[in-house]
């Protein structure tokens, strides 16, 4: 079969990186096509370029069995080809018809046709099986929602091939399913679309071939059935990762450190009504890996938050070592002993203008000041060093900007900020999200090191056998609950899915007999 | 663990290349300084007499004052509109502390026959009054949420009627020799002593922004605030705390001004915030906050105090001049944010 999209010889540089060296991508009519690779190895690169939003610097591209040039986002799309990114590109505060048909409203002249807009959208959303009303603002919408927006944009662009960067990444397994099953409606219609993901598992679901990238190059390419997930990790990674995901399994005998009694929070930015948190208690020991489990949305964030002072809370207690604490700042936490990784590295936790070294050190100045106000540099330098050798940072200089780090790196960075200051609780949230698999696995036994030295960690993670592999007891949230709790050998993916997806009975929660 | 050591290609990419860009944007306004300077050198010989220089100096002195507080600001992605009205105010407390208060605030003559708490005391009274000013915006903009560029436009506004209120119409003028002397004396019979006032605060200032925890927590509630309250720092006292600074600024800026001019008046410091900012923009301060250096405000304040010379030298009319000024600030915000582009990339 003539290839719908053929990509070949693609090389661009980046001042001091060669994203692409003669990458490759070869996608098929009516198939739907994994675009695989660790984080830095040029798949954003690859897809910028098919986008047109940036140029390759040598290389061809053939579409619909012609040679293109794509010049710009708005060329790309009118030959047919439509690029979802990970951060959605719709207008928060306009209808879902208007996102739809951005820029290209039907109407005579100057005015738009209200009337046909919508109902096109409506048509094209039915095709979709969705129950979308064209009208509706799209900031009011869940992240699968209007994520559905961009599809629908890209159907009634009439695009031929649609690339998703990262679909599921902010998507409960529910509306997964849903994902797929529109992805495979669009495949019948004899569109191709490209997967851009992390998820080897749903890959082997729902792709029908693959490509793999390494270090900007193409280093594999052929049909899901003829490869295994550890044959994808294989090429991905260039050698065999063995250590992948094992569980330790270790006895916990220390006291408990940290005790959460009855937290309860109302009101978030929507709904000054929604119920955040229900009496979540908890409690974790020293030298103990507690996963936290549950969906997106489950509550697992604002309970770290909550905890951790970032967000205020209704009511609850938050016990250390025996003695209630009172928590109203990160910075009071801090005081007694707890640290948040948390989940958004980029917009929470880097300080992106700024060097490795003041990045590392920026919870920690009272150990490095001299004469209480200056930084004593040589002193900090020697943190940087100390921690740079314990986790194995890979930078050229302590003076390297952190913008300048892989994810990897940035997040040990993160977490070294935390060590320096010897916590006794550590909340680290969703550690290995957007590093590659490699590092993943180097965090994974950070987390067990630093368990071994004392800390009680709470480790959340949306990824089910990341929890199954650091934890050594897990518990389950959803709607802002916890709905159980298990030891590590006791579970399964199976059983936390279902104790994630649990019913919570008691439907007078919603009605206000919080206390 | 041991054979993920081995593991090389996630690891950093360290770029020994020169960055040509990252050069260019951290020494533009110094080459700029150099080249406009020669430029205005061949075109009018008189320009690059010590006399002329100092001039110069001089007249920058006082805006290198305001530059240097307003780094603090804008490091924190704030901006303070403020200071012109501030520094009138500021210099009109400063006058009349001068003169022997209030009431004896028009009286003519000066030095010993008129009535005087002192240099020092009028100091003391333009710096109270820029602080607390300063603290009144960031209480403002801390505690009740509004954006920098609001309460600051609403200071300008509020100062600017205190000081018309407090001068009653008249100008305040004719202080103490020592007073004077502070504006309008050279040390060595070669350096004012203005230049001498600005420069040794802003290698003060560049020492707590460099070297000082305070300076580091700046620079990180500037660069992503979120990520600073997570790490345990007070972002709201940070914040506070640079308007206080800027407020420092504008009040030792007003007392040099009264000095220089001996005299002082609610029309004074009018557009001051216009240079100020164009001057710390130009050093290579981002309005995004995060990002600048005290070394690139003194350059920006230089940059922008020979450009004006110059012009001068060249007949060109003060109205050009400002159009001049708003297409420079225009032009260095687009370099900005050209460069925190690239920063992404990179």
């Amino acid at each position: 079969m003539e290839p719908l999209l053929r990509m070949s010889l693609i090389r661009k540089k980046f001042p001091g990186v060669q994203a692409l060296d003669d990458a490759g991508l070869e996608v098929l009519p009516g198939e739907i096509h994994a675009l695989l690779g660790e984080n830095g190895a040029g798949k954003s690169t690859l897809i910028k370029i098919l986008a047109g939003a940036q140029q390759p610097d040598s290389g061809t591209i053939e579409f619909g069995g012609e040679r293109v040039v794509m010049v710009s986002p708005h060329d790309a799309q009118r030959r047919g080809i439509a690029t979802i990114y990970q951060e959605f590109t719709l207008a928060p505060n306009m209808t879902i018809a208007e996102n739809v048909f951005i820029g290209r409203e039907p109407g005579a002249g100057f005015f738009v046709d209200w009337g046909k807009m919508a109902s096109e959208t409506r048509s094209i959303t039915k095709r979709l099986g969705l129950q979308l009303q064209p009208m509706a603002i799209v900031r009011d919408l869940s992240v699968a929602e209007q994520q559905m927006v961009e599809i629908a944009r890209a159907l009634s662009m009439k695009s031929r091939l649609i690339v998703m960067d990262e679909p599921t990444s902010a998507l409960s397994s529910a509306e997964v399913e849903k994902l797929f099953r529109i992805a495979r409606e669009l495949k019948a219609h004899g569109l191709s679309i490209i997967f851009v993901t992390h998820r080897l598992e749903e890959v082997m679901q729902i792709c029908d071939r693959y490509t793999v990238l390494r270090d900007g190059r193409l280093v594999g390419s052929g049909a899901i059935a003829d490869i295994t997930i550890d044959g994808i990790i294989r090429l991905m990674v260039g050698r065999e990762v063995k250590a992948l995901f094992a569980h330790q399994q270790r006895e916990i005998t220390g006291d408990v450190v940290l005790r959460v009694e009855g937290l309860n929070r109302r009101g978030n930015a929507q709904d000054q009504n929604a119920t955040v948190l229900a009496d979540v208690g908890f409690e974790v020991r020293r030298g103990e890996i507690l996963g936290v489990a549950g969906l997106v949305g489950a509550g697992r964030t604002e309970m770290a938050r909550a905890v951790f002072g970032a967000d205020a809370f209704d009511s609850g207690h938050v016990i250390i070592e025996g003695r209630q604490i009172h928590i109203r700042s990160p910075k009071d936490a801090i005081h007694h002993g707890i640290g948040l990784v948390p989940e958004d590295r980029k917009q929470q936790a880097l300080f992106l203008a700024l060097a490795v070294r003041m990045n590392l050190s920026m919870a920690a100045h009272r150990q490095i000041l001299r004469w209480g106000v200056f930084i004593d540099e040589t002193a900090e330098r020697a943190m940087v060093e100390e921690f740079r050798q314990k986790l194995n940072i890979r930078m050229a200089s302590p003076e390297q900007l952190i913008a300048s780090l892989s994810g990897g790196n940035q997040q040990k960075v993160t977490l070294a900020r935390w060590l320096a200051l010897r916590p006794k609780v550590l909340i680290v949230d969703e550690p290995t999200r957007g590093i590659d698999i490699g590092a993943k696995v180097e965090v994974h036994n950070l987390l067990f090191e630093m368990a071994q030295t004392g800390i009680a960690v709470i480790a959340i993670s949306s990824e089910l056998p990341e929890i199954l592999a650091v934890s050594d007891r897990i518990i389950t949230m959803r709607e802002g609950t916890v709905t159980g709790q298990i030891k590590r050998e006791d579970a399964t993916e199976e059983i936390l899915m279902s104790m994630m997806t649990l019913t919570v009975k008691n439907t007078e929660r919603n009605h206000g007999n919080i206390d | 663990m041991e054979t993920l050591t081995e593991h090389s290609h996630s690891g950093a990419q360290p770029r020994k290349r020169p960055d040509i860009f990252g050069f260019l944007a951290r020494f533009a306004p110094l080459v700029f300084l150099i080249v406009l300077m020669a430029g205005f050198a061949s075109f009018e010989p008189r320009f690059l007499t010590p006399l002329n220089l100092f001039n110069i100096l001089r007249q920058v002195s006082i805006y290198g004052l305001l530059a240097v507080g307003m780094t603090f600001v804008i490091l924190t992605a704030g901006i303070d509109l403020s200071i012109g009205s501030l520094v009138a105010f500021a210099g009109l407390a400063a006058a009349a502390v001068s003169k022997g208060g209030l009431s004896n605030r028009f009286n003519v003559g000066a030095g010993e026959e008129a009535a005087s708490y002192g240099w020092y005391l009028a100091a003391l009274a333009a710096i109270g009054v820029g602080v607390v000013g300063g603290f009144l915006q960031g209480f403002a903009i801390t505690r009740l949420k509004v954006p920098p560029f609001v309460v600051t436009l609403g200071g300008m506004s509020a100062w600017r009627g205190a000081a018309l209120l407090f001068a009653a119409g008249g100008p305040i003028s004719g202080f103490e020799p020592n007073f004077v002397w502070i504006g309008q004396g050279r040390i060595f019979d070669q350096v004012p002593v203005p230049v001498v006032i600005f420069l040794a605060f802003a290698i003060l200032a560049h020492v707590v922004l460099r070297y000082t925890r305070y300076g580091r927590q700046i620079y990180a509630v500037g660069g992503n605030p979120e990520a600073a309250r997570l790490s345990g720092l007070n972002v709201r006292a940070v914040t506070t705390s640079v308007y206080v600074i800027m407020g420092f600024f504008a009040g030792l800026g007003a007392f040099v001004l009264d000095a220089r001019l001996n005299s002082a008046e609610a029309v004074a410091g009018t557009g001051y915030e216009l240079t100020v900012i164009a001057s710390v923009v130009i050093g290579g301060t981002s309005l995004f906050g995060g990002v600048g250096t005290i070394f690139g405000t003194v350059i920006g304040t230089i940059l922008i105090g020979v450009l004006l010379n110059g012009l001068v030298l060249m007949n060109v009319s003060s109205y050009v001049q400002q159009i001049i000024i708003g297409i420079i600030i225009v032009l260095a915000v687009a370099f900005d944010t050209f460069a925190k582009s690239r920063r992404r990339v990179g």
